[in-house]
């Protein structure tokens, strides 16, 4: 199935269950993750749940695709739509295979289909079928529960999924890798997704778009991250995302966002003084010590550099911080900081060197990326309002 | 009972072995009929309260008005309309399982978690989809455990019955308190505990296999 674009058209409901919503108009692109971010009361459950027809809408429209969610069937519409909430909502009397095979043997599938399917989801979320297949959700892991909720949403390949706080009820650890878990899988599928949370840095992490709400049912800003970071449109919106907006901001670029500058790099067993050589014209007091497979063993200053010996990795300084291509530039900075040396070595999946990262190169990144937000903001302000 | 006799008179137990067995055989009828006919009366009501959330006080209003009538009684007063027969032993056996049924089968659906249920709609299951595959099977033990309470009692009450003439296990005991004779009062009323035990044993192992979860958790 096609991925699906996902409208509120002027969409009003006056007494929500879970908070009012007045006058809700945005529209996700297909295969983007749009966040709805705001404090308890701000309507952002009722509004994801007006999509589903959980909540039907006092005035104005949801449509997927186009159509108007109100004139589909309402069993039909759900099974297109798949649903992950924070509590899982697991049958606690199927198994785990059962449970994923939900919406599938609702449409009726072939029970061979259903069958591969199910082992091609548990593969995906990580899980191994043979373990976990014929377990009850009682016997599984809080974040393993989760995963599997993820997994029967998706068991049907919906157009559009709908997220309401699905990894609040884990903890810190198992919540980010389940936040990453779900991004690679975005990556490859590119359902179009509505994610709600009441927390704005899970919000900007997951977020290709984020809608802040606020008390009452109003839609303060809806942009991409970085231009929420960048130009919050009101004091909530300021408020909400925080005093730290420039190192949330970082949290949003990787190490591969960074245009890296080579080092002054020597090789255990090479002559000291060929190293010394290279230390001077690079005009650098450190170089960088790699063993046989590049791997990189620490700094040597230049004055040890001169002697007639090669070079052995006995007196480096080795405090150096790694980081990889995924480390994001919040991490990498916190670790910068911490450390005795103020330039970071850039490693490859296999730790072998590929480049160093120091404060300045980092600087460069986060102002190129300003510069690209504020022109995709120029862009955006010159798209024609649906 | 006459001075010097034994409790149980062996020689006229086994000589009465097929009398034994025919009234065992009344009893459990009477039993099944009671909870089978109680079980469907409790589960249309259930159902109804599902609907109407609003009808549950006034049900178990009237069924537990119902328990509280003391079996003879009830009894007394239907003879007038039903007479002697089984009908009239079947309202008021029916009649006890009400309350117990209707609170447990209800209370059973309502004990389904709401994130599960809020899941199994969310997905698009019908209601009636959402009752069978969801509610009942998450249910299904507080339910059982409704019957269990209902038969016990039930095969204990079926022994008044025989006082309007309809068997089973009283009527040894009757039979018993009549001639002044032990053994007949002895056999029907340590049979009637005997199958009390053993239907009510045999429910926790039908509960058992039917949900597997509850056993297999961790």
């Amino acid at each position: 199935m096609t991925n699906a674009t996902v409208e509120f058209r002027h969409v009003s409901k006056k007494y929500g269950p879970q908070g009012a919503v007045v006058d809700l108009s945005l529209l996700v692109p297909a295969g983007d993750i749009c966040v709805l971010v705001g404090p308890s009361g701000c309507g952002k459950t009722t509004s994801l749940k007006m999509v589903n027809r959980l909540v039907e809408p006092s005035s104005g429209q949801v449509l997927i695709d186009g159509q108007d969610v109100m004139t589909v069937e309402v069993t039909a519409l759900r099974r297109r739509i798949g649903y992950v909430i924070q509590q899982t909502g697991l049958f606690p009397h199927q198994t785990v295979a059962d449970n994923i095979a939900t919406v599938p043997r609702l449409l009726g599938w072939p029970k061979p289909k259903i069958r591969a399917r199910v082992e091609e989801l548990i593969d995906l979320i990580g899980l191994d079928s043979a373990r976990v297949r014929d377990r009850y959700p009682a016997q599984l892991s809080g974040g393993e529960r989760q995963r599997v909720g993820v997994a029967r949403a998706m068991a049907a390949e919906p157009p559009v999924m709908l997220m309401d706080e699905p990894f609040g009820a884990v903890d810190p650890i198992v919540r980010e890798r389940l936040q990453n878990e779900f991004l690679r899988l975005h990556r490859t599928l590119g359902t179009t997704v509505l994610f709600v949370t009441h927390d704005i840095d899970e919000a900007i992490k997951m977020g290709s778009r984020v809608a802040v709400m606020q008390q009452g049912g109003h839609l303060a800003q809806y942009a991409p991250p970085t231009e929420l970071l960048l130009h919050p449109a009101n004091d909530f919106v300021a408020r909400f995302v925080g005093t730290d907006r420039g190192l949330k901001r970082l949290s949003l670029l990787t190490v591969a966002d960074v245009k890296l500058e080579p080092g002054v790099v020597a090789r255990v067993g090479e002559p000291a003084r060929a190293a010394w050589t290279r230390a001077l014209e690079a005009g650098t007091n450190y170089v960088l010590l790699l063993d046989r497979n590049d791997q990189p063993q620490g700094w040597m200053k230049v004055e040890q550099l001169t002697t007639e010996e090669t070079l052995t990795a006995d007196n480096v300084d080795a405090s150096s911080p790694l980081v990889h291509f995924e480390t994001t530039l919040r991490d990498a900075l916190s670790m910068l900081l911490t450390s005795a040396v103020q330039t970071a070595v850039v490693v490859d999946e296999r730790g072998r060197y590929v480049a160093v990262l120091t404060l300045e190169t980092m600087g460069e990144a986060f102002r190129s990326d300003e510069a690209t937000a504020k022109a995709g903001r120029t862009a955006l302000a010159a798209e024609p309002v649906p | 009972m006459r001075d010097g006799e034994p409790l149980i008179l062996w020689d006229w137990t086994f000589s009465h072995i097929p009398d034994i067995w025919h009234r065992v055989l009344e009893h459990l009828e009477l039993t099944a009929i009671a909870v089978g006919l109680g079980f469907v009366l409790a589960f249309g009501l259930s159902l109804l309260i599902r609907r109407v959330p609003a009808l549950y006080s006034p049900v178990t209003w009237v069924t537990g008005v119902l328990y509280a009538i003391p079996s003879l009684a009830l009894f007394a007063l239907l003879i007038p309309f039903t007479g002697l027969s089984i009908v009239t032993a079947e309202i008021g056996l029916v009649s006890y399982t009400l309350l117990i049924l209707v609170r447990n089968i209800v209370g059973g659906l309502r004990s389904v978690p709401p994130d599960v249920r809020e899941a199994a709609v969310g997905m698009g299951y019908s209601q009636w989809q959402l009752l069978w595959r969801v509610e009942l099977p998450l249910a299904l033990a507080v339910i059982i455990a409704g019957l269990r309470v209902a038969v016990v009692t039930t095969v204990g009450l079926v022994t008044v019955t025989a006082l309007i003439g309809q068997g089973g296990l009283g009527a040894l005991i009757i039979q018993g308190i009549q001639q002044f004779f032990a053994t007949p009062l002895v056999i029907g009323a340590g049979l009637s505990i005997a199958l009390a035990i053993l239907l009510d044993g045999a429910l926790v192992l039908i509960q058992r296999q039917v949900t597997p979860w509850t056993r297999r958790a961790v």
